[in-house]
């Protein structure tokens, strides 16, 4: 299954001078080409013969893909072609989204981040995808230049299986748009793994919990689960518990068993069902606890 | 499959080489420029023993086509050296007993550059962080950060 020959199978490398070139190529060769900028996921499907694009075409060169800018009204927008280390090492993604860059840094290593973006992340559509459940809870949205033109799409209406996501060929993701957070939010990602850093998830939860007086609690908590079903996933019971109840021990305990419940993990090397369950329930007690200590 | 011919500097030397779009940076060094010090692991960016800096970064060479280094910057384990003196890093590592096997030691040896170039006084924390993608089955690591720290001490001059 895995293949560690350091070499790729064939295929033609195309970089074109313009995003507008590099749509037109990807539609007119639809079938048979992809997008790529880090590659660190790409290239490892492409030797584990799971991908074989006749063409890889390199989005890396252009104004749009490489945009790393945040901005006071609107938030903050991250090209394609942004490795994971600049965006960890960007004063405002720090400043205003710290649970993004908590997520980003638990990513592989320092050396695979100068190459891996977050684009690619959710491109990749892995369910234990680390980047993938902060950009969720955060609100994000894809700009995405396909046949029609652009297009924004909620990052909640992406993904449609392990792998899987709405992209249609001739398709490249420009940037993700994240809004400004809402105020007095906290987030927290909690990445249970094998090793302390660099793994795979075995279960992980990123969340932002914020004062929200359109709510009965008066709070409004925004959960993301990683590995836990065939997308990232977010446990609306759980989130509709803490938004319309009193909060207190016993709400989070019930916030957690229905998170649980909810999910559809599957037995695989990293852990069985059971354990993420399991686990799924004390990760989001322990997480949304914390987060509500600092926001009540 | 074509032929990419893509210029580059490579330990301070300018390369001018042929590559098919497959070929990886690890590949590239390794079989046409005979640059063996850096080494394949697991052709999946996992290991660290090809890691390299490109542009002054640590990156997985394995993860890097050669075509995607025009006009870059790539320095090996066989380029920290120079004019036969030992890197600080190397000098740091021998001096702990760092090395048995030596198979991550390249690897080891780049991070390690690239985490003193950006950071001259790391703390315990950001040593770790920053090999956490160099795996060794021989050291137990120990012996490896007390080389990193030998060698942050000897670059910043203080103890």
């Amino acid at each position: 299954m895995n293949n560690s020959h350091p070499g790729l199978p064939e295929f033609d490398y195309i970089k074109p001078a313009s995003l507008a070139d590099a749509s037109r190529f990807l539609s007119e060769h639809a079938k048979e080409s992809m997008p790529f900028s880090g590659g660190t996921d790409t290239f490892v499907r492409m030797r584990d013969g799971n991908l074989s694009p006749r063409f890889l075409v390199d989005i890396k060169g252009f104004d749009e893909t490489k945009e790393l800018s945040f901005h006071s009204k609107t938030g903050l927008t991250i090209g394609a072609a942004v490795p994971m280390n600049r965006v960890i090492a960007f004063p405002d993604a720090g400043r205003v989204y710290p649970l993004l860059v908590e997520t980003a840094r638990s990513v592989a290593s320092y050396q695979l981040r100068n190459r891996a973006t977050i684009i690619g992340n959710i491109c990749n559509a892995s369910p234990a995808g680390d980047t993938i459940g902060a950009c969720l809870v955060l609100q994000g949205a894809l700009t995405i230049h396909g046949e029609g033109g652009l297009r924004n799409i909620p990052l909640t209406d992406f993904f449609l299986g392990p792998g899987r996501t709405i992209l249609k060929p001739g398709d490249i993701v420009i940037a993700i748009r994240l809004p400004l957070p809402p105020r007095n939010s906290a987030g927290k990602y909690y990445k249970l793994g094998r090793n302390k850093l660099s793994d795979l998830s075995i279960v992980a939860l990123a969340a932002l919990g914020y004062p929200d007086e359109t709510t009965t609690s008066g709070f409004r908590f925004r959960l993301a689960l990683a590995s836990v079903a065939p997308v990232p996933f977010v446990p609306q019971e759980a989130e509709a518990i803490l938004a319309g109840n009193k909060i207190n021990t016993d709400t989070i305990e019930a916030a957690a068993v229905a998170a649980m419940n909810a999910v559809r993990p599957i037995d695989d090397v990293r852990g069985t069902a059971r354990y993420r369950k399991l686990m799924v329930r004390n990760i989001t007690r322990q997480v949304v606890s914390a987060i509500w200590n600092e926001i009540k | 499959m074509s032929l990419h011919r893509i210029s580059l500097t490579v330990n301070h030397f300018p390369e001018q080489v042929d590559v098919p779009a497959n070929m990886t940076l690890l590949q590239m060094l390794r079989e046409k420029l005979a640059l063996t010090g850096t080494k394949n692991g697991c052709a999946a960016g996992e290991c660290g023993a090809c890691t390299v800096l490109m542009d002054g970064e640590p990156v997985n060479s394995c993860m890097v086509l050669a075509v995607e280094c025009e006009g870059a910057e790539i320095v090996t384990v066989e380029g920290l050296a120079r004019d036969r003196q030992l890197d600080p890093v190397q000098q740091g590592l021998i001096d702990a007993g760092g090395v048995q096997c030596g198979f991550c030691t390249p690897g080891m040896l780049i991070s390690a550059r690239g985490l003193l170039d950006r950071n001259p006084h790391p703390d315990e924390n950001e040593i770790r962080e920053a090999l956490v993608g160099n795996l060794c089955r021989c050291t137990g690591y120990f012996r490896i950060l007390e080389g990193i720290r030998k060698a942050a001490e000897m670059e910043s001059g203080t103890k």
